[in-house]
């Protein structure tokens, strides 16, 4: 992996037309995630009809990394079930980190072009922030961060 | 005194021959990603030259002890180069005498050794301490810390669009109850030199002492702090050329010797009862424990190191790079430099339309090229400049004019991935 192969065009294009992006006219979850080092943020609003992700939505600042991974999230988790959503969350973040063996099962389907940015340890966090923040708005917590307490490279991996 | 030893002068004599200077510097043939290193990340810390890794081999294989204690002959070598290191920094900066410099960690803890020093000693509540926008987080927050503790306040001189210090708003912000100021020689994240010499002398035409932040200042000019009459200047070695975990303040004896320790411990004393300590003169007072001897010695080599090319040589040659580097930036569409000060060093800062600068510098560093990016720890200028986050280019002597093209060539290659 080097650092120019993780730009793959799908990451580019979901960057250059991000799906899902703007705010929603009625949500039941919100969160604000924050990456202090770099000060990027971002807000994610999803809408849960009982217990499915009847719509979703983000917006904020953020590298292209960041602005993919959270464009493709959206798509991948809207009108799924709350438990299918984790479960994306927790494959997710193992794969960003390297601890998820892509050639056993899984469901992240084609999220694994970002499967890159474990060697880019700079720029895991920039993958994951959506995640993290997504994981925060289902579990009702309005802000979250990558660092400290909150820093989603430490949280226990499926913690919902 | 020798000031220079001959082993550690750069082989190469009257002209500015980079090649020459660059064949010291063994991590400059390092290949990264496939391509060779283009070193641009200096101002946040710059490279070792051979000259001063054989100088901590050296003190590492044949004259290491702990010092001021023994009656040995290790003991008394590793006094005798320590010692002769901070003799050699008085005449970098030309302090008046050697016990003018304190051997510290680094800028932040030179900063934070005036703070507790000085600053909690004689800051009382309402008094004013002056800081300006462009500080890095290390002369804001011991200042901010301090504020909070003594019900202090913290005035901050304004900055142009073009990232200058606003000296007449400066001088406004002076009454009765300004105690202390805190300003940078130049800005890390901009590269603007200030009008230090200026500050410092109204400051002290009301009576008040003057720190500067010198970390970007002394690797790139000759710094003479009798002429700026500085009362603190604080500076780290590696951004010099040497090791990481030693750094200097100097004092104005007068001053040093009338503030209290900023930590206690060995060596800071000259006699300890449960009743009663008594504190050793200075700089000994402000070096408890035992300090990083090799890294202080590694400094000392370092700054030979640069006074052997000149600092005034180094000036000169970073400006070409500065200008040149400028004007090929400034015929990229869609990039705009930000921080356009009449006085720079050779740093530029940029941001390019519709791509993060993260983005940037992880597919500059696919070319091999090592920039910055991000808030380059002073989030009061990103916010006053109205820009998240910048990439910085920050330049050494040992860059060269080839270098800059390589790294303007991989700015246009950021540019063709993102459109």
């Amino acid at each position: 992996m080097n650092s120019k192969s993780l730009y793959q065009e799908v990451i580019l294009d979901h960057n250059k037309k991000p799906r899902n992006y703007g705010t929603l006219d009625k949500a039941s979850h919100h969160a604000v995630g924050h990456n202090p080092l770099c000060g990027d943020h971002l807000d994610i609003e999803l809408n849960l009809e009982g217990d499915r992700i009847d719509n979703i939505a983000f917006h904020g600042e953020s590298c292209a990394i960041c602005k993919a991974s959270a464009s493709m999230m959206t798509t991948a988790v809207k009108g799924k079930a709350r438990s299918d959503a984790e479960t994306l969350i927790k494959e997710f973040r193992e794969m960003a980190t390297g601890t998820l063996n892509l050639s056993e099962d899984h469901h992240l389907g084609r999220l694994t072009v970002f499967a890159g940015v474990r060697d880019l340890p700079t720029r895991v966090k920039c993958a994951i922030l959506p995640w993290h923040t997504l994981h925060a708005a289902l579990n009702s917590v309005t802000t979250t961060s990558t660092e400290a307490e909150d820093d989603p490279m430490h949280a226990a991996i499926g913690d919902a | 005194m020798k000031l220079i030893d001959s082993a550690l002068k750069p082989e190469f004599t009257s002209m500015f021959d980079v090649e020459h200077i660059r064949a010291d510097f063994p991590i400059l043939k390092l290949q990264v990603e496939g391509k060779p290193l283009v070193y641009l990340d200096n101002a946040a810390s710059s490279q070792m030259p051979q000259q001063v890794i054989d100088r901590l081999v050296r003190y590492q294989t044949s004259e290491h002890a702990n010092i001021n204690r023994g009656v040995h002959y290790l003991s008394e070598t590793a006094t005798a180069e320590y010692e002769g290191s901070r003799r050699k920094l008085q005449h970098f900066i030309n302090a008046r005498e050697d016990r003018e410099v304190i051997f510290t960690s680094g800028t932040t803890d030179s900063i934070n050794l005036v703070m507790h020093g000085y600053g909690r000693k004689y800051i009382r509540a309402g008094d004013e301490i002056i800081l300006t926008t462009l500080e890095h987080h290390s002369n804001i927050v011991p200042w901010q810390m301090l504020a909070e503790e003594k019900g202090a306040k913290i005035r901050v001189v304004p900055i142009s669009d073009a990232g200058e210090l606003l000296v007449d708003e400066y001088k406004k912000l002076f009454n009765a109850r300004t105690k202390f100021v805190g300003v940078m020689h130049v800005s890390n994240a901009l590269g603007t030199v200030n009008p230090v010499k200026e500050m410092i002398a109204f400051a002290h035409s009301r009576g008040v002492p003057v720190l500067v932040d010198g970390a970007q200042g002394a690797p790139h000019m000759a710094v003479d702090v009798q002429d700026l009459d500085c009362d603190f200047y604080a500076f780290s070695g590696h951004k010099l050329c040497g090791p990481t975990g030693i750094g200097v303040l100097y004092g104005k004896a007068e001053l040093l010797e009338r503030m209290q320790p900023f930590k206690g411990g060995g060596d800071m004393i000259l006699s300890v009862t449960f009743e009663k300590t008594t504190y050793n003169s200075i700089p000994h007072k402000f070096e408890a424990g035992t300090p990083p001897i090799a890294a202080a010695i590694g400094l000392g080599a370092a700054v030979d190191y640069l006074s052997a090319i000149g600092l005034d040589t180094i000036s000169a040659y970073e400006l070409k790079l500065l200008n040149y580097a400028t004007e090929q930036i400034s015929n990229l569409p869609g990039v705009r430099i930000i921080g356009t000060a009449a006085r720079k060093t050779a740093v530029i800062s940029f941001v390019m339309e519709g791509v993060h600068p993260h983005d940037i510098g992880t597919l500059l560093n696919h070319e091999g090229v090592a920039v910055r990016t991000g808030h380059h720890c002073v989030q009061p200028v990103m916010l006053r400049l109205k820009v998240p986050a910048t990439t910085r280019a920050s330049f050494a002597f040992y860059n060269t004019m080839a270098e800059v093209d390589t790294f303007i060539s991989g700015i246009r290659t950021v540019q063709k991935v993102f459109t």
